[in-house]
C-alpha cells in the first residue's frame, strides 16, 4: 500500500488522478469500439447479453474489490484502532453468505446462458422481411472465397450483401481451420474442412465492415480480412449483374490454383461459378488446400532433400 | 546418417535467431566455464545434480522456470515490439520468425515456467507441511525434474537448430499436420512436451501418493494446512488429465511419422477430436497451475494476518469441487464450433459453476484479513495484489462462458488479456509470493524487502498498463497472432501495451537485483531460528535450510496448526520442549540415475526430432540400461548417525531458545 501521509500525498493523488484519467479513456475508447456498435440484429443482441452479464458481475465484483482493499488497509499491523481477533476463523453466517452470493448470481447467468444460447444460437434462422440472400464461405490458404449459389458468381477477399436482409452463410474450410468474424456484425464460427457450419447475420444499413480471421491458420493470417460492403438491394442485384460480366471462372481447375499458399490477395471477382462447387469442396470431393508444397519446403524443412 | 539433419537447419541467414542463439551459447559456456574454473562441478554434482532430496528438486524447478520466465519474456517483448513497429508496415519479424515466437511463448510459459514453478514450491513445501522425511519415491522425484529440464532444453534447441512450431502453443490439426507444417517445427513442440509430460506425470504420482499415504502421525486429512489440500486437488489433476496430453501428442506423432489420419483431412480423420482431447487436458491444467497459487495465497494471508485460514472446511469443500468441475469445461474453448445451443449452454453454466467456489475462496482469504494484524511483507503484498487482479480476471472469464458473449470475443485480445489477467495475476503472483515467503526457509536469508516491494509494484502496474488495453483491443475486434495489422485505432492501445511490458521487464529486473542483493547481504538477512515470519504450520518447526531429513523427530500432530500450538506452548512455559531421544535416520541415497535418464531423453528427442533413427536406438538401449542399472544397485540408503542428527538439531534449538527468551523477556 503507498503511504497516504506527508510529502509522498501529492505524488499520490497525481498517480490516482492520472489512473482515474486512464480508466476513463480505457471505458471511452470501449464505447466507440466495434463490439458497441454493432450494425445488425445478432450484433445487437449480443452486445446486449455482454453488457448485461457484465453489468450483474460488477454489482458484487466492485464491492469485492473494494472490501479486499478496505480490510487490507484497516486490519494493517500499525493500526491500533483496529481490533485483532486472533481466533476468528469460522462463522456459520458469513460462511451462508459466502456461498449464497456466487451461487445466486450463477444461477441468475446460468438462465441468461440457457435461454441466449438458443436464441443466439448461430445456425439459428433470423426472421426477416425478405428471403434470407445465400452465401457460401470457403476459408483458404490465405484468402476467403464467398460464393453466391443464386447468382452464381463468387468473390475472393470482399462480401457484398444486401442491407436489411438475413444472410445464410454456409462455411467450410479448403484445408485449415479459420474462424469467419465480422465483428461489427456478431457472431463468429470455425471453418473446418469436410464440414459445413451456418451461420445467419444480418446489417441493418448500408455501410462497410470490417471481417477477418480470428483463429490462426499459418504465415499468410494476418492478410485474412475483408471488407463486408452492405448495399441496398437493387445496388446487391446490379453488383451480380456486373460481376457475370467479367471475370475468370470458377471451377475445379480455377479452385486448385485459389486453394494453392497466397497472400494479400486483392480482391476480386469470378463471373460463374461451377455448379455445386461448395457440396464438392464440403464432401471433400476437391482436394484439400495442399499446403506449403514440396518447392516451398525447402527453406522451413532443412535436409529433406526434396 | 543425420536424418534430416543438415547445415541448412542453423539460422545463418537469420540475424535475430543467430544472435540470440550466439549468445544463449555464449552464456551457457560461460556458466560452465565458471563452473569448471571455481571447483564447482563436483559439489553441483553431489549435492545438487544427483541430489534426490525433495528439497534441493524442489528448488532446482523454480531455478528452471525463473531461467525459462526470461526466455517466454523475450518473447513477449518481441512480440509487443514487433506490433509497435508493424502497423502499415511489415516490422521486424517475418511471419515464420513470429509464428515460431508466439507459439514458443505460449509453450515455455505455461510449460516450462507455470508448471516448474507451482511443481518446484510443492516439492518443496509438502513434506515438510506433512511433517515427513520426504516424498514417495524420491529417485523418480529426481527423474521428473530432469526430464522436465529435458523439455526445456528441446524447446530452446529449436532456436538454433531447426525451427519451433508455427501453429500456436496448441498444434491444432490440420495446420499442424504434415500437409500444412512439414518442418520440424511441430515436432519439437510434440518431444518436448511429450518428455516433460511423463515427468510432470510421475511428479504428480509421486506427490498424491506422498500426501495420501505419508502424513505425519496425528496429521489427518483435515488437520492438512491448505496448501497440501490444494496440491493434493492440483496433483490429482495431473495424474487424471497428463496422461490425455501424451495419448493425444502420440496421436499427432503417428499421424506425423507413420501416416495415421487420427486428425489429418484425408481418410475419415477428424481435427475436431484434437480439440476435444486437448482441451480435456488443457482446462484442467489450468486448475492444476491456480490451485497451489490459491494454496501460497491461504497460507500467507494467514500467516502474515496472524489468524488461521477463514473457512478452513469451506476452503477445503471448493478446492475439490474445483477439482471435480475442472473436467466438466473443456468446451468452452471452442462455443464458436457451432456444436448447438444445448451444448453450448451446458458447458457455459457449468463454467460459471467453478466460480462459486473460487468465489468462495476470495470471500474466504477476505474474512481471514478481517480481524487481522496484517504485515506487510511482500508477499502479502502480491496476495492482495492477486486479490483484486484475479476477481477481475475471473469476471472477464465467466463473460465470455456466455456463449453469445464469448461469439464476438473468442480469439480476440480480449481472450489474450483474460487468461493473462488470471495466469500472471493469479499464477505467477501466487509463485513470486510462494518464492518470497519460502525463500528464507529454503536458503536460510530472507529476500530484500525494498527490492521484492520494488518488483511488485512494478509487476502489478505493468501487468494492468500491458494488459488493460488488450481488453480494449478486442472490444475494437483486434484478434490474436496478428504479425501486421492496418486499422489505426488499434495502434494506441499497442502501445501502451508495449509501455507495460517494459514496466514489468523493470519488475523482472528488480527481482534479479534483489536476488543478487540479498545473497550479498545474506548474513544480515539471515534467520537462524527457522521461523521467520511468526509462521504456522510444521514447515517453520526446523531449521533453515532444514537438514537433509527434515525433522529430527517425527512430530506428533495434534490438530489444525501444529507448529503454531507447538510455539505457543513454549512461549507459555518459557521454554522449549524437552529434547526427544535422537535416533540414526535412514536417507535415499544420491543417485545419478535422474540425469542419465534426462540425457538418453534428450538423445531420443532431438534424434525423433530429425529422424535419425540409430540415435533413437541408442537412446532407447541407453535408458533401458540405465533402468536396469538402476534396479539392481544394492544399497539404495544411507544412515545418517544419531550423533549427527543430534548436532543439528541442537544447533537450531540453541538459536530457538534464545529467540524465545528474548521474546518472552520483551512481550510485544
Amino acid at each position: 500500500m503507498p503511504p497516504l501521509a506527508g510529502d509522498r500525498s501529492g505524488r499520490f493523488l497525481r498517480r490516482t488522478a492520472l489512473g482515474a484519467w486512464l480508466t476513463l479513456a480505457t471505458l471511452l475508447e470501449g464505447c466507440r469500439s466495434e463490439l458497441m456498435n454493432p450494425q445488425g440484429p445478432v450484433g445487437s443482441d449480443e452486445k446486449t447479453i455482454l453488457l448485461n452479464a457484465l453489468g450483474v458481475m460488477l454489482v458484487i465484483v466492485v464491492p469485492t474489490i473494494l472490501a479486499t482493499l478496505l480490510f487490507a488497509w484497516w486490519f494493517r499491523a500499525s493500526n491500533k484502532r483496529a481490533r485483532y481477533r486472533p481466533t476468528f476463523a469460522y462463522s456459520g453466517r458469513i460462511e451462508l453468505v459466502t456461498w449464497s452470493i456466487p451461487i445466486l448470481v450463477v444461477l441468475f447467468l446460468g438462465g441468461l446462458t440457457w435461454v441466449s444460447s438458443h436464441t443466439l444460437d448461430p445456425a439459428q434462422p433470423l426472421s426477416g422481411k425478405t428471403p434470407a440472400v445465400n452465401v457460401q464461405v470457403v476459408s483458404l490458404d490465405w484468402k476467403w472465397l464467398f460464393i453466391y449459389p443464386d447468382q452464381g458468381v463468387a468473390s475472393v477477399n470482399a462480401l457484398v450483401v444486401p442491407a436489411g436482409a438475413p444472410i445464410h452463410l454456409a462455411l467450410t474450410s479448403s484445408g485449415v481451420m479459420n474462424t469467419f468474424f465480422v465483428p461489427q456484425l456478431g457472431g463468429m464460427v470455425y471453418t473446418m474442412n469436410g464440414m459445413a457450419e451456418d451461420l445467419y447475420l444480418q446489417a441493418d444499413h448500408p455501410g462497410v465492415f470490417a471481417g477477418r480471421s480470428a483463429h490462426f491458420s499459418g504465415d499468410g493470417f494476418s492478410d485474412m480480412h475483408f471488407d463486408v460492403r452492405a448495399v441496398t438491394a437493387a445496388a446487391f442485384a446490379a453488383w451480380a449483374e456486373q460481376t457475370r460480366r467479367a471475370g475468370p471462372v470458377l471451377d475445379a481447375a480455377s479452385y486448385a490454383t485459389l486453394a494453392k499458399q497466397t497472400r494479400n490477395v486483392t480482391p476480386f471477382t469470378y463471373r460463374d461459378v461451377g455448379p455445386d462447387l461448395f457440396e464438392q469442396i464440403v464432401e471433400r470431393r476437391l482436394a484439400p488446400g495442399p499446403g506449403p508444397g514440396p518447392d516451398r519446403a525447402g527453406q522451413a524443412q532443412p535436409g529433406l532433400g526434396s | 546418417m543425420l536424418g534430416k539433419l543438415n547445415w541448412a537447419a542453423l539460422p545463418l541467414d537469420e540475424p535475430i535467431p543467430l544472435v540470440a542463439s550466439a549468445m544463449v551459447i555464449c552464456v551457457i559456456i560461460g556458466v560452465l566455464v565458471l563452473a569448471v574454473m571455481k571447483g564447482w562441478v563436483p559439489y553441483l554434482w553431489r549435492e545438487w545434480i544427483t541430489s534426490v532430496d525433495h528439497k534441493r528438486i524442489g528448488v532446482m524447478y523454480c531455478v528452471l522456470a525463473l531461467v525459462m520466465l526470461l526466455r517466454g519474456f523475450t518473447d513477449a517483448l518481441m512480440m509487443r515490439s514487433q506490433q509497435v513497429l508493424a502497423f502499415h508496415a511489415a516490422g521486424y519479424l517475418p511471419p515464420s520468425h513470429y509464428d515460431q515466437i508466439f507459439s514458443a511463448h505460449g509453450t515455455i510459459m505455461i510449460f516450462f515456467v507455470a508448471m516448474p514453478f507451482v511443481i518446484g514450491l510443492m516439492n518443496f513445501v509438502i513434506p515438510l507441511q506433512l511433517g515427513v522425511r520426504d516424498v514417495a519415491f524420491p529417485t523418480l522425484n529426481s527423474v521428473s525434474f530432469w526430464l522436465t529440464a529435458v523439455g526445456a532444453l528441446l524447446t530452446n534447441i529449436s532456436l538454433f537448430v531447426g525451427e519451433f512450431a508455427k501453429t500456436g502453443w496448441l498444434p491444432y490439426p490440420p495446420l499442424s499436420e504434415l500437409t500444412y507444417s512439414p518442418g520440424v517445427g511441430v515436432d519439437y513442440w510434440l518431444w518436448s512436451l511429450q518428455i516433460s509430460g511423463i515427468g510432470t506425470l510421475l511428479s504428480g504420482v509421486n506427490l498424491v501418493v506422498t500426501i495420501l499415504k505419508m502424513r505425519a502421525p496425528g496429521m489427518s486429512y483435515l488437520r492438512m494446512p491448505m496448501f497440501c489440500w490444494t496440491a493434493l486437488a492440483s496433483n490429482l489433476l495431473v495424474v487424471a488429465a497428463f496422461p490425455i496430453l501424451t495419448a493425444t501428442s502420440a496421436m499427432l506423432i503417428l499421424d506425423r511419422y507413420l501416416g495415421f489420419h487420427f486428425f489429418t483431412n484425408e481418410a475419415g480423420g477428424n481435427a475436431v477430436m484434437f480439440m476435444n482431447l486437448i482441451w480435456a487436458w488443457g482446462h484442467p491444467e489450468v486448475y492444476i497451475l491456480i490451485l497451489p497459487a490459491f494454496g501460497v495465497f491461504s497460507e500467507v494471508i494467514s500467516t502474515f494476518s496472524g489468524k488461521p485460514l477463514f473457512g478452513y472446511r469451506s476452503m477445503v469443500m471448493a478446492t475439490m469441487a474445483i477439482c471435480v468441475l475442472a473436467f466438466m469445461v473443456w468446451l468452452h474453448h471452442f462455443f464458436t464450433m457451432g456444436a448447438g445451443g444445448d451444448v453450448n449452454a451446458f458447458f457455459g453454466i457449468m463454467t460459471m459453476v467453478i466460480a462459486v467456489p473460487t468465489g468462495v475462496k476470495v470471500y474466504n482469504w477476505l474474512f481471514t484479513l478481517f480481524g487481522g494484524r496484517i504485515r506487510y511483507t511482500s508477499p502479502v503484498l502480491w496476495s492482495i495484489g492477486f486479490m483484486v487482479t484475479f476477481v477481475i480476471g475471473g469476471m472477464t472469464g465467466v463473460l465470455m462462458a456466455v456463449p453469445p458473449a464469448d461469439f464476438v470475443l473468442h480469439n480476440s485480445l480480449f481472450l489474450i488479456a483474460h487468461f493473462h489477467n488470471v495466469i500472471i495475476g493469479g499464477v505467477l503472483f501466487g509463485v513470486f509470493a510462494g518464492y518470497t515467503y519460502w525463500f528464507p526457509k529454503a536458503f536460510g536469508f530472507r529476500l530484500d524487502e525494498r527490492w521484492g516491494k520494488a518488483a511488485f509494484w512494478l509487476w502489478l502496474i505493468g501487468f494492468y498498463v500491458a494488459f488493460m488495453p488488450l481488453y480494449v483491443l478486442g472490444f475494437l475486434g483486434m484478434t490474436r497472432r496478428m504479425q501486421h495489422y492496418d486499422v489505426a485505432a488499434w495502434r494506441p492501445w499497442l502501445l501502451v501495451a508495449a509501455a507495460g511490458a517494459l514496466l514489468i521487464l523493470a519488475g523482472i529486473g528488480c527481482q534479479i537485483a534483489q536476488l543478487a542483493v540479498s545473497i550479498k547481504n545474506r548474513h544480515k538477512l539471515q534467520d537462524l531460528t527457522g521461523d521467520p515470519w511468526d509462521g504456522r504450520s510444521l514447515e517453520w518447526a526446523t531449521a533453515s535450510p532444514p537438514p537433509a531429513f527434515n525433522f529430527a523427530i517425527m512430530p506428533d500432530v495434534r490438530g489444525e496448526e501444529p507448529y503454531w500450538t507447538m510455539k505457543q506452548t513454549a512461549i507459555a512455559r518459557h521454554q522449549l520442549r524437552e529434547e526427544a531421544h535422537y535416533e540414526a535416520i535412514e536417507a535415499p541415497r544420491n543417485t545419478s540415475t535422474g540425469i542419465i535418464a534426462a540425457f538418453f531423453a534428450t538423445l531420443i528427442g532431438f534424434a525423433m526430432i530429425w529422424h535419425i533413427w540409430w540415435m533413437v536406438a541408442l537412446g532407447l538401449a541407453g535408458a533401458f540400461a540405465t533402468f536396469v542399472a538402476f534396479a539392481w544397485r544394492e544399497q539404495s540408503e544411507i544412515t545418517i548417525p544419531a550423533a549427527e542428527v543430534a548436532a543439528i538439531d541442537r544447533a537450531n534449538r540453541a538459536a530457538r531458545s534464545m529467540a524465545l527468551s528474548q521474546m518472552t523477556r520483551s512481550p510485544q
